[in-house]
């Protein structure tokens, strides 16, 4: 399988705290990957330097067959081929959820006003919120505006989605919309790479399910294989104590 | 006071009046507006990522410490000391012979300058980092975020401040007399120079730069609303065509 984003050795410390040690990860093209594992573990992190919100101490990061940690590589264009997805959702609250989804393609991608609204339209329509265009986020549930959140990271048509704890900060009745707008968008052979809380959830989108503590990723496999017949004693003491 | 008093420095004096009240309105207007484009810049400016190393670490480092230290002088010492050092101060020094109205505007637009580069600066810092993360997930520029999503929820946030910039220098404004700008206060004072009666002359005065604060104050209310725009959003048909 054709490798979107191939990470080797990958470390991350803020100070003497380290928070990545050595990871080597990739994802494939078409792949839905959760990462799971409790607070602390790393796994926003990892999420993270991916898309260099945090600047990584080590490691290659290679994309394209490029590694984009080097100095000259065009980190703009980068991270427009990456959508992110965020936990506090990060709308623009200068904009409505129409403006929202157009904003980067017209200022960063470069297209038509009318072919953002175009290509805007289309995702909002995929995630639900199309009749919602001219709200601001202050007039939007909290589901509502992840759902507008993704379809903003939808609309620049990205080669990988990240997603980072998405339904984390919702309230427990409104997670099941977002879920499902993800489960839709994992059946269209989206790339998607997916920090979760949400077990269920991973057992049931993922191809592939990598357990991180304490900075490493302790154990991956399919959902079959880490939630079954986990190997690793961590993985064991971890989803005994989260699927009880 | 007498009221035939009051009337008759009205009816006498209105154009010398009304013309000083545009001198006011203009400078403090125009100094609010050139200060606040001051304050945006300098704004921008103070809160850029800094540079890890090199080169372009010790420009920035230069260049804050000038904007710091402009800052520092401008709202450390009284605008009524700036305009005489400003304006006689470089005759004197240096031969410049400013016109009145220019020196009058610089003066307002550097002191408002320095106040609202920190009002900005206070703007940009209480924006919520997930605005700036976002922009960077889009692989928006520095300079992008800061056109597109920060400055303008920056610029709405602290129209308020602005407000209060404006009201303060139309009052302020009257310091300039010292350089014989002849704004509302200079004016009022030749008036009374004339007539000697400074409570009617001046009583006047107050209800102009009244009026002329409160109108401002109004003006912008209303473009606060505007800019927050409607309180409702409308519901689209679920049909769109795409």
């Amino acid at each position: 399988m054709e490798k979107v984003v191939d990470i080797q050795h990958l470390s991350k410390s803020f100070g003497n705290n380290v928070v990545l040690k050595d990871i080597d990860f990739s994802v494939s093209k078409g792949e839905v990957v959760c990462i799971i594992g409790s607070s602390g573990s790393g796994k926003s992190t990892l999420l993270r330097c991916i898309n260099l919100l945090e600047k990584p101490s080590g490691g290659q990061i290679i994309y394209n067959g490029e590694n984009i940690l080097d100095e000259k590589h065009d980190v703009y264009a980068y991270r427009a081929k990456l959508g992110m997805v965020f936990q506090q959702f990060n709308l623009f609250n200068n904009y409505n959820a129409l403006q929202n989804c157009m904003v980067g393609q017209i200022k960063v991608l470069k297209r038509s006003k009318a072919e953002a609204e175009k290509i805007a339209l289309k995702y909002l329509q995929v995630v639900g919120m199309e009749q919602y265009l001219n709200a601001k986020p202050r007039q939007l549930s909290g589901g509502q505006k992840q759902r507008v959140a993704i379809a903003r990271a939808l609309s620049m048509e990205p080669t990988v989605m990240l997603f980072d704890e998405p339904t984390s900060a919702l309230d427990p009745e409104m997670v099941g919309e977002v879920l499902k707008v993800m489960k839709g968008l994992a059946g269209t052979g989206l790339t998607m790479l997916i920090v979760t809380h949400e077990m269920e959830f991973a057992k049931d989108v993922a191809d592939r399910v990598v357990f991180m503590d304490k900075g490493v990723i302790e154990e991956e496999g399919t959902p079959e294989q880490i939630f079954n017949n986990p190997t690793q004693e961590r993985t064991r003491e971890f989803l005994k104590r989260t699927l009880r | 006071m007498s009221l035939d008093w009051l009337i008759k420095i009205i009816t006498n004096n209105w154009p010398m009046f009304i013309r000083g009240a545009e001198i006011t309105l203009l400078i403090s207007m125009v100094g609010t507006i050139i200060g606040s484009v001051i304050g945006l810049l300098i704004g921008v400016v103070r809160t850029m990522p800094k540079p890890e190393r090199g080169f372009k670490k010790t420009m920035m480092q230069i260049i804050n410490g000038l904007l710091s230290a402009y800052i520092e002088f401008f709202r450390g010492t009284p605008m009524i000391v700036q305009a005489m050092v400003i304006y006689y101060g470089s005759a004197q020094a240096f031969g410049i012979d400013m016109n009145i109205l220019v020196a009058g505007i610089f003066i307002v637009s550097i002191n408002t300058g320095a106040y609202m580069s920190e009002i900005v600066r206070g703007g940009i810092v209480s924006i919520d980092k997930g605005q700036f993360e976002a922009a960077d997930a889009v692989g928006m520029t520095h300079i992008q975020t800061m056109v597109n999503v920060v400055l303008p929820q920056v610029i709405r946030n602290i129209l308020p401040a602005t407000g209060n910039e404006f009201v303060i220098n139309i009052k302020d404004t009257s310091v300039l007399n010292v350089i014989a700008v002849s704004e509302l206060f200079f004016q009022t004072k030749s008036i009374a120079g004339n007539n000697f009666r400074y409570f009617e002359s001046f009583f006047v005065a107050c209800i102009l730069y009244f009026i002329m604060t409160f109108t401002v104050t109004r003006i912008l209310r209303y473009i606060e609303k505007r800019i927050d725009g409607p309180e409702n959003y409308d519901m689209l048909s679920n049909k769109i065509q795409v």
